[in-house]
């Protein structure tokens, strides 16, 4: 069927918000996005099925991902007139029991109890404020606290990540009544495109794939040049510690479509093309799926709705390479040629892929789009700061107890998202910094923490807003280890092309490897904050203008830790193998041999009950003893 | 070029021509654009891309030889090594990293006695290094083929991988 107009849409969205809100069935939503996937919900989706393949009042659904990545496999229950029910860590054991439980309702058994994570309070997103909250006559359960209560969701807006979790990826229906397609089938028939680009400009969207470039202009500017331009969507995902874009593209890939259909509109271009990383199969599939899910709607093609518009696009993928995220580079890419990124002496939207006008955006800043439109961009800009508009995902990952997939006002500081929703470190360990922004990124520390996120801001610490990866790291983490680490993928990413980043980077590695090796001298720092400086200043492409960041952000709030690997040749934090050594706190040691168990070269020795030795010869420093010891006996000298 | 259909290649490796062919037109349409795709669907079917095959594709498509190999050498996923019968993707990404993936990288190097990127005289197995599967909260993560091991210890991986053949 093709669709002409949001009249035949709303026809579709009534009956689909029934059947996500209040279903005739039990609905059993499992989060199947790869990280659920890698935590068992593949078995817990097929031992769903198989167990109720006879019962048909039981519909098991695949849904994408919440974002709270720690509790995986998260599964949804619901059904019309009771509370809808979020667990936690269903693998394939439970979920048997879990779903009759919620039948019975009955959670007094301890192993359903376990596995409850919250009720839901309202399911409705932000755009799906039209409709009264289908949870509103549904007595909540004493004693289980809501969802939006629990620390990791409080707080959280969420815009560009609306629907993950809520719909099936693979159900262009589902997005229909998720408010699917409105913004743009509205825009198609009633809006210029001009105002297209004016909503955009006014809402104050920047990009998100870290650049932080004003959508609005870039679409303006693109706009303006004649040629058989192009919308590229840059789904290249490469910052090592960030997984939005695949949340997206694994969870609500149709907002990613939808939000290119009206950049086409706006911009007047009938191509589309997706870059995605080939590390992301699952994404690659469902992308598949939506683009023929709604060309077969008649949503992509030629004269859509009835219109004179078409456009297309076209899905390929990366082969492993970093560079290729710079916007140059991937424009080679798709061209089939090596990603090395061009001087930009004329900008990629007046002359970039086949070398005519290009747009590229991320796949969070399209995202965005549908919902700007449809709301309008007074209601967008009132969200965030001054100069940065709107929401940021961002992935909460390292040492942090919450680890997950979060949306956040901008503006909010650091250590809200770390201490809040992310409730801090797990276990006894103390807070050392937090790593924004990728290898192009800094490490912040503790001082910094009110920072608020912030373009600007964060670029005044020395860091960059990027793409949304946040690691947090403990005590444990050897910051000399961590701009070792990531000049160490840069060496290996930088295209070569130019002298200062393919030599720049290099020499600074040597030095880098020379005092983790405990080979460090003095000067060694300067010298790492001199080449720092020629490389920011003579790189050609953001690759390397950015690559010293974790370098000079780490000498300039952790200069004591170099100093330590230098001169005293002590790595504090048991990283550096050649600079610290396990020894074992006689005191504290209950003489419980799980370490003695564990060690693969029987280097530690003792009677049970008594305090054990480590023969330092034989260990190999490969830390099992020191993750297995629950009583801190283990200690780093 | 042979017009046969198959053709040895050091002795290990036959190349389906016809296969590559129809798959080159059909697939792809005989594009210069796809070739990034076309060398992935090639490293699909024979585990790495056998260098007949580059040869094929650069005539095939009238692009030179040279810029096939640049291509093929300058993005990391594409192997011009055969490679074991099971692929080992140890995740370096930040999260993995401060969570202990180099142990876990060492351990599996000793424990198999190969280098990153190496693959096992009876091959078995090969193992590469990726930059960040995006499965950061599961840190550290091994991937074995298409199955993610996630939280992995280092007293775990050898129940792991004994798992396959």
């Amino acid at each position: 069927m093709n669709i002409q107009s949001v009249k035949d849409l709303e026809l579709i969205k009534k009956e689909y918000r029934l059947k996500l809100n209040l279903p005739d069935t039990v609905k059993v939503n499992i989060g199947m996005a790869s990280c659920g996937i890698a935590a068992g919900a593949r078995e817990t989706f097929n031992t769903a099925t198989e167990t109720f393949a006879d019962n048909d009042s039981i519909d098991i659904c695949q849904t994408g991902c919440i974002g709270y990545c720690e509790a995986e496999p998260l599964v949804e229950i619901l059904a019309k007139g009771k509370p809808r029910m979020m667990f936690k860590k269903v693998t394939s054991d439970k979920i048997v029991d879990i779903i009759h439980g919620y039948m019975a309702n009955d959670f007094s058994d301890k192993k359903i109890k376990k596995h409850i994570l919250g009720q839901i309070r309202d399911p409705r997103s932000l755009l799906e404020q039209d409709m009264a909250n289908p949870q509103e006559q549904v007595d909540p359960i004493e004693g289980i606290p809501f969802l939006e209560d629990i620390p990791f969701f409080k707080g959280q807006v969420k815009i560009a990540l609306r629907n993950c979790g809520y719909m099936d990826p693979d159900s262009i229906e589902e997005y229909f009544g998720k408010q699917g397609y409105i913004a743009f089938l509205d825009a198609l028939h009633n809006a210029k495109p001009q105002e297209i680009i004016t909503a955009v400009k006014e809402s104050g969207l920047r990009g998100r794939g870290g650049g932080g470039f004003p959508t609005g202009i870039k679409w303006a500017t693109c706009a303006k040049h004649d040629g058989q331009r192009s919308i590229i969507c840059n789904a290249d995902e490469g910052d090592p510690g960030a997984y939005m874009d695949r949340s997206i593209l694994e969870g609500d890939p149709h907002s990613v479509i939808e939000g290119m259909l009206i950049a086409g509109l706006a911009i007047g271009s009938s191509l589309g093309f997706i870059y995605v990383r080939n590390e992301y199969p699952l994404a690659v599939k469902r992308l598949v799926t939506a683009i023929k899910q709604a060309t077969a709607y008649g949503l992509l093609g030629d004269n859509i709705a009835g219109t004179k518009f078409c456009f297309k696009i076209k899905i390929s993928t990366g082969a492993g390479a970093f560079v290729c995220g710079e916007s140059t580079a991937l424009m080679a890419s798709l061209e089939g040629k090596v990603g090395r990124p061009k001087a930009k002496y004329v900008h990629t939207v007046e002359k970039g892929f086949r070398d005519q006008p290009t747009n590229l955006n991320n796949v969070e800043t399209y995202a965005n789009v549908p919902a700007i439109i449809l709301k309008g961009a007074p209601w967008y800009a009132s969200f965030g700061t001054d100069n940065s508009k709107g929401t940021k995902a961002f992935s909460l990952v390292g040492k942090v107890r919450n680890t997950g997939l979060l949306e956040v006002p901008m503006g909010i500081p650091l250590k809200d998202i770390v201490f809040s929703l992310g409730e801090g470190l797990p276990g006894k360990k103390k807070f050392k910094a937090v790593q924004t922004g990728g290898p192009s990124g800094g490490c912040i520390p503790e001082a910094l923490m009110d920072t608020p996120v912030d373009y600007q801001q964060l670029a005044s610490v020395g860091s960059i807003m990027g793409s949304g990866g946040m690691i947090v790291m403990d005590e444990n983490t050897c910051m000399v280890d961590v701009a070792r680490y990531f000049l160490d993928f840069l060496k290996d990413e930088s295209c070569g092309q130019c002298n200062p980043c393919r030599e720049g980077i290099k020499q600074s590695l040597d030095i880098l490897t020379a005092i983790c090796e405990g080979e460090g001298k003095e000067g060694d720092i300067e010298l790492l904050e001199e080449l720092g400086v020629m490389i920011q200043r003579f790189s050609l492409c953001g690759l390397g203008t950015a690559a010293p960041n974790p370098v000079l952000t780490t000498i300039k709030y952790f200069r004591e830790e170099y100093e330590s690997h230098i001169r005293d040749k002590k790595c504090k934090a048991g990283v550096c193998k050649n600079l610290f050594m396990y020894e074992i706190d006689e005191d504290a040691c209950t003489g419980c041999t799980s370490c003695a168990k564990k060690c693969p070269q029987n280097a530690i020795t003792g009677t049970k009950k008594e305090p054990h030795v480590l023969d330092q010869d034989k260990c190999i420093k490969c830390g099992i003893c020191y993750d297995a010891c629950k009583f801190d006996a283990i200690v780093i000298k | 070029m042979s017009n046969a259909n198959t053709q040895p290649t050091g002795g290990e490796e036959e190349i389906d021509y016809l296969e590559l062919d129809q798959m080159i037109e059909k697939e792809f349409n005989n594009d210069k654009e796809n070739l990034i795709m076309i060398l992935q669907a090639i490293q699909r079917r024979y585990n790495y891309i056998p260098r007949p095959a580059l040869s094929y594709v650069s005539e095939k498509l009238s692009i030179p030889y040279s810029r096939i190999y640049e291509v093929s050498t300058f993005y990391s996923t594409f192997s011009l090594e055969p490679r074991g019968r099971n692929i080992i993707s140890i995740c370096t990404g930040t999260a993995c990293h401060v969570r202990g993936a180099d142990r876990i990288k060492e351990h599996i190097e000793t424990s198999l006695n190969i280098r990153d990127g190496g693959t096992t005289e009876d091959k078995r197995y090969t193992l590469e290094s990726v930059r960040c599967i995006g499965c950061c909260s599961l840190g550290p993560v091994v991937k074995i083929n298409e199955d993610m091991h996630g939280r992995i210890a280092t007293d775990e991986i050898k129940n792991v991988l004994n798992q396959y053949e």
